[in-house]
């Protein structure tokens, strides 16, 4: 059985905005980022889709399979516009 | 090294060292606020950037340049907060032993910065709307 873990999620751009909040802690038992985001889905209505955004996990980018642990810092990134 | 600042860049660009006696090329490129994008006024871009991952990707840039194209120093500042056009919002200046290297190597740092590194904008118009700029919508 998974267990709750705490991850701290930063938002940014398109999802800071709908999100109406730059960073929250979240308790889960999501044990990828993949599955973490499917729960913000349905728990926000983000409707960014997955295959545009890319993930960070404690400030590197990471695969989506990646498994969380607690006090992890996650990040999902919206397509960039920098420069 | 790169930053991420929120005051001018002109600012900080007197802390790079580029130059130095072995490299004979010094190319820079300023990134600048259009007043202009798809036939729209443009009044003010807002930047954000998520700082931590944006300067290790950028140091990941570094390193790619250098293994590819031999160039000596580089260094790169994004500007993040409210910009009005004509404003300096992204810096970058490659020194190389000359201008071969150094001309690839800004062109490659410029280019992966804005395809890979996490900074965002969005545009505001002088007609009130606003809009977000998504880097693969555009050339």
């Amino acid at each position: 059985m998974p267990r709750d873990k705490t991850i701290r999620l930063q938002y940014f751009a398109n999802l800071r905005e709908q999100r109406g909040c730059s960073d929250e802690e979240v308790t889960t038992r999501a044990e990828t980022a993949d599955e973490l985001y499917d729960e913000l889905v349905e728990r926000h209505d983000f409707d960014q889709p997955k295959s545009s955004l890319r993930v960070a996990i404690n400030d590197e980018f990471r695969d989506w399979s990646s498994e969380l642990e607690s006090d992890d810092r996650v990040v999902f990134i919206p397509p960039v516009s920098g420069g | 090294m790169f930053r991420v600042v929120s005051d001018p860049i002109e600012d900080h660009r007197d802390e790079v060292a580029l130059r130095d006696e072995s490299l004979g090329a010094v190319i820079t490129f300023e990134g600048r606020v259009r007043d202009e994008n798809n036939g729209k006024t443009v009044t003010r871009l807002d930047y954000e950037a998520y700082e931590d991952l944006a300067e290790n990707e950028t140091e990941t840039i570094f390193e790619e340049a250098e293994d590819r194209f031999d160039v000596g120093n580089v260094a790169a500042f994004h500007r993040v907060g409210e910009l009005k056009p004509g404003e300096l919002a992204f810096w970058v200046g490659v020194s190389a032993g000359n201008r071969d290297p150094a001309f690839k190597g800004c062109r490659y740092v410029v280019d992966e910065i804005k395809r890979r590194v996490p900074v965002w904008k969005k545009e505001h118009y002088a007609d009130g709307s606003s809009k977000r700029i998504n880097f693969s919508k555009k050339s």
